[in-house]
């Protein structure tokens, strides 16, 4: 049976999660709080099958990440059957400990493009965020491999409190780096960032002031660098159509092989996740629970059921639903027609407002905070 | 910064022109994004590479369609100026 239907548009894009190890501790990791084990991951050849599957199927970009995708020791096998089935292979790293050893295989095999995360521009800032010693010389030698590779650059800066300050800095060491692209990116407050989000806010002001530091770059920089942005939902008015809506566009295979409509899927309580172990990657996009539960837009409430804006964002994140409001087919609270957005609003100020932030809750494998989740999520 | 007649356009390493034979349409896949193309922009792309400049490129294409390639050759510019732009397209230097 062909999944692919005008009912039911093929996947455009693969996140691979290889796996959970990283040096790096970022305490926004999209990851979730309970991490992957290696010995859970899964091997080369089922990688291998879940790739042709997925070019079968229409995928055309491939996501390597991770935690940091380089820890495997197949990276190179797995970018090359990329390149053999024609799909587009993006590695998202954080460019430390072996990365740089293994890049130039990865060039030699056809790797298409690098996204290299930077936690700040300043060293002790950027490794106070990252809980790694000595990283930011890495990165950066990293990265000036890339570019003498000829090989695309995009730098991927999470922003939140801690950061917010070197937005105009990350404009120049994009540019300094050779980096074509950049993506401001405010934290979204799921998994670790959740838990971390009163250390992580940023004061309203300084929100608008980095947007508009981003908006007279791109003007600065038209042909040199292209900057995305990616605002901060809750001081936001309308949601972002997740992940491009659920189970539209994005598969996310994780490194035990469970296979999400978005990386914190998980969150949400009685979704039947299907594994590639099981079935192959047509069979999860068109039937698995999971891929269903909010699929398109019967399964919604109001105000999104009859908002005419209900295919442009999908009524939001559904992780995020749940998270503030209780109840995962709810609109988005990041949505300024969500009852809930004042109470959310107001939680961020307020949040942002803390004279002293937080220390932060490291990621860790097997590290998962006791203390679940910070209140606030309005009752 | 804006290309002209003897601009050599080529896609650069990490941008790449593929049929996507699931939907049945050509696709520029680039960094973090995919772009649709119609048909003039494939007739367009399928002639850059590398060597061609956009006047030869104008040419090809008014002989291929049967119009005057100087009615052509703005649009060309016009879109490949799009690409260039967005950092999907470069030049290839001078001699």
């Amino acid at each position: 049976m062909n999944a692919v239907t005008p009912a039911l548009p093929a996947p455009i894009g693969l996140l691979a999660e290889l796996t959970h190890r990283c040096p790096l501790r970022c305490p926004y990791c999209s990851n979730p709080l309970e991490l992957d084990r290696r010995s859970a991951e899964l091997d080369t050849a089922t990688w291998q099958r879940v790739l042709t599957e997925a070019a079968g199927l229409g995928v055309l970009h491939v996501h390597l990440s991770g935690g940091e995708p380089t820890a495997r020791q197949d990276i190179v096998d797995i970018t090359r059957t990329c390149a053999e089935l024609g799909l587009y292979s993006n590695l998202i790293t954080s460019g430390v400990a072996g990365a740089l050893d293994k890049l130039d295989a990865l060039y030699e095999v056809g790797l298409d493009h690098v996204q290299l995360s930077v936690q700040a521009v300043e060293a002790a800032n950027a490794e106070r965020i990252g809980g790694l010693k000595n990283a930011q010389p890495q990165k950066f030698a990293f990265a000036e491999r890339v570019t003498a590779l000829g090989l695309p650059l995009t730098l991927n800066a999470v922003i939140h409190r801690g950061n917010i300050a070197e937005v105009p800095a990350l404009i120049d060491l994009a540019v300094r780096l050779g980096a074509k692209r950049l993506e401001v990116a405010h934290t979204q407050y799921y998994g670790w960032a959740y838990v971390n989000r009163a250390a992580l806010m940023p004061a309203k002001a300084d929100v608008d002031r980095s947007i508009r530091t981003v908006e007279e770059a791109r003007e600065r920089l038209k042909g040199q660098l292209v900057i995305d942005l990616v605002v901060p939902d809750y001081y936001a008015k309308y949601p972002k159509a997740c992940a491009g809506g659920w189970g539209r566009r994005l598969m996310n295979v994780t490194p035990t092989g469970k296979v999400l409509p978005c990386h914190a899927a998980e969150t949400i309580p009685g979704l039947d996740f299907w594994y590639v172990q099981d079935r192959s990657l047509s069979e999860i996009w068109a039937e698995s629970p999971a891929f269903r539960a909010y699929r398109g837009t019967e399964w919604m409430q109001e105000p999104c059921r009859s908002c005419d804006r209900r295919e442009k964002d999908w009524g939001g994140c559904r992780c995020q639903a749940l998270a503030l409001a209780g109840d995962a087919k709810a609109t988005d609270p990041a949505c300024s027609l969500s009852p809930l957005h004042g109470k959310v609003q107001a939680l961020a100020i307020a949040e942002s407002a803390l004279e002293t932030a937080p220390d932060y809750q490291y990621r860790t494998i097997g590290g998962a905070p006791r203390v679940a989740l910070p209140e606030g999520a309005p009752a | 910064m804006s290309l002209t007649p003897d601009s050599v356009p080529r896609l650069p390493r990490g941008v790449r022109l593929r049929h996507d034979t699931v939907r049945n349409a050509h696709v520029l896949l680039a960094p973090e994004r995919t772009f649709d193309l119609d048909q003039n922009a494939v007739a367009v792309l399928s002639l850059v590479d590398g060597s061609r400049s956009i006047r030869t490129i104008a040419e090809a294409l008014g002989r291929q369609y049967e119009v005057d390639p100087g009615i052509i050759e703005p649009d060309v510019i016009v879109m490949l100026d799009g690409l260039l732009l967005k950092r999907v397209l470069e030049t290839v230097p001078a001699a």
